[in-house]
């Protein structure tokens, strides 16, 4: 008579053989090994910026404001600003390739332009294109005012254009069955089933596109990621902790601000 | 008795109510308008109207892609692979502490621990990883380590808040029947959380790691190494052929990871 085990496991789920599973196992570990391998840290050079670290750290204690407010309020607007009027801009773009992007109500050939625009326009990086607009536009917000309503189409065509394939039918046919032509049916049946979310989502881009404006910066596309890069490049880490503890503030509002009206919404 | 006047026509809000939008879209519209005119103060006239030109320049001297430069390529993607990948482990490491930690019905106290641990995720998802990147190379020195390190503070606060949302929704039953057992607080989290959050978990854990391939391919521009660093080098020499090859190679390592997280999510959940 064999005992009864006296603690329970729970049978695997995907990988039910038990060769797959150790195969599995040990190619993840050989792997580690190889990835561990190619990190080869610099202790010295480590060692010499222990010390940097610690005066970065000290910098988000004690930020310092005041010396270079100047530039910090001149890249907070940069960003601000391009931070609305590229979400704006971009709901005036994503609306049309939205409803050109849905299967149901578009003709093939459109609904095939729409979705290859989305598909670039989510493949590429914001950094990618704002170092393309940087360069054919020159520094400064508008190139970065260009590269978020850029990277806005994508998102928010996309969730567009799903949004209105998931759409009740029967109101559309409903509303074609009185007569109404193709634009009548896009605003009595269409606009009042996707307009609450749209707008919900309009307010999360807001959000994503000032984290993104923060970041921009850096390739030259203004904002306030231009001023923190250049504070970074002085060593001057009290401004550097100053900037980013307003980042983290702004976001924090942003974040909060758009919950807060999305749920006002709806 | 009714005699009131109806309209011909139907109407979905009453005056006031398209009163109040209408004013809200006008504010909205002036909003804009005013934030444009201080955003474009400086915007110098001759560089937008010359970009068209500036535009066909670029591309003309983009294609071709550089095929040759293909096997300089392979090792840094391989950084790019590793650093996403052991970044994400780190990422995953730390913020698995601290979703429970975050989580309502699972944290040792709601007045300390929880706001620390909620103050911590915002914070790392409020700082791209680039400026993380940023900062570490300005402290580690140049390397895949800053990346590495960059990239799995940036996913704390994405795992995080997904992983302690996915806690808080557990369904109250099998806790309840754990305790029943007489089971201590870690035998309640082992047997009755634990299981039931585990496929959301590895389901965010491969989404983030999509998304950590797209952030370590340009992470290099700051100096944490990979794909980045050749296109930052690139760049600075105006070698644009080499541009072209490196973003190509970019697209199509987005393209594979986005497929292989999706049949993986999707074998999961």
């Amino acid at each position: 008579m064999r005992p009864y085990p006296t603690t329970w496991k729970r049978p695997p789920q995907i990988f039910t053989h038990r060769g797959w599973r150790i195969g599995l196992q040990a190619g993840f570990a050989v792997w580690l090994v190889l990835a561990l391998a190619t990190l080869d840290p610099n202790w010295a050079r480590m060692v010499d910026g222990w010390e940097r670290g610690l005066r970065f750290i000290g910098g988000f204690l004690q930020p310092d404001f005041t010396s270079r407010w100047t530039d910090i309020s001149k890249g907070l607007v940069e960003s601000l600003t391009m931070t609305l009027t590229s979400t704006v801009a971009g709901f005036l773009l994503s609306v049309p390739i939205g409803i050109g992007a849905a299967r149901n109500i578009a003709p093939r050939a459109v609904y095939l332009i729409c979705r290859s625009i989305i598909a670039v326009s989510r493949a590429l990086q914001e950094i990618i294109i704002a170092i393309f607009f940087v360069a054919m536009f020159g520094f400064g917000p508008f190139a970065g005012f260009l590269t978020l309503s850029f990277a806005t189409i994508g998102f928010l065509s996309k969730l567009l254009a799903e949004d209105i394939e998931d759409i009740d039918e029967a109101q559309a046919e409903a509303i074609r069955a009185t007569g109404a032509s193709w634009l009548q049916m896009i605003n009595y049946a269409i606009q009042p089933q996707v307009m609450p979310r749209l707008i919900g989502l309009s307010l999360y881009r807001l959000d994503i596109n000032f984290r993104e404006s923060a970041v921009i910066g850096i390739v030259g596309a203004g904002g306030i990621g231009a001023t923190l890069n250049t504070a970074i490049d002085r060593y001057e880490y009290d401004s550097a902790g100053a900037i980013l503890l307003l980042i983290i503030a702004l976001v924090m509002v942003t974040e909060y601000g758009s919950s807060y009206i999305r749920k006002f919404l709806q | 008795m009714t005699d009131a006047v109806y309209r011909d026509t139907w109407r979905r809000h009453t005056q006031r109510q398209g009163l109040t939008i209408w004013l809200a879209w006008l504010g909205l519209v002036a909003l804009t308008v005013w934030c444009w005119q201080i955003m474009t103060r400086d915007t110098i006239c001759f560089f937008v109207t010359d970009a068209p030109r500036q535009a066909a320049d670029i591309g003309s001297r983009m294609w071709p892609p550089r095929l040759s430069y293909l096997p300089e390529l392979l090792w840094p993607l391989w950084d790019t692979l590793n650093m996403a990948t052991l970044g994400t482990m780190l990422g995953v490491v730390l913020a698995v502490p601290v979703a429970f930690l975050a989580a309502r019905n699972t944290t040792p106290s709601t007045l300390m621990l929880r706001p620390a641990a909620l103050f911590l995720i915002v914070a790392s998802r409020s700082i791209n990883s680039l400026i993380w990147a940023l900062l570490l190379v300005a402290i580690m020195g140049p390397g895949l380590l800053a990346g590495v390190i960059a990239i799995g503070l940036r996913s704390v606060g994405f795992i995080g808040k997904l992983l302690y949302e996915a806690i808080e929704e557990v369904d109250r039953g099998p806790v309840e029947a754990v305790t029943a057992t007489g089971a201590g607080r870690a035998q309640v989290l082992d047997y009755a959380i634990v299981p039931q959050v585990l496929p959301a978990f590895w389901g965010i854990s491969v989404f983030r790691w999509d998304i950590n391939i797209r952030e370590s391919a340009i992470l290099g521009l700051v100096g944490a190494g990979g794909l980045g660093l050749k296109l930052q080098s690139s760049l600075n020499v105006l070698a644009w052929p080499q541009v072209t090859m490196i973003l190509l190679v970019i697209l199509a390592t987005v393209v594979v990871s986005e497929w292989i997280s999706a049949k993986v999510r999707k074998a999961i959940i």
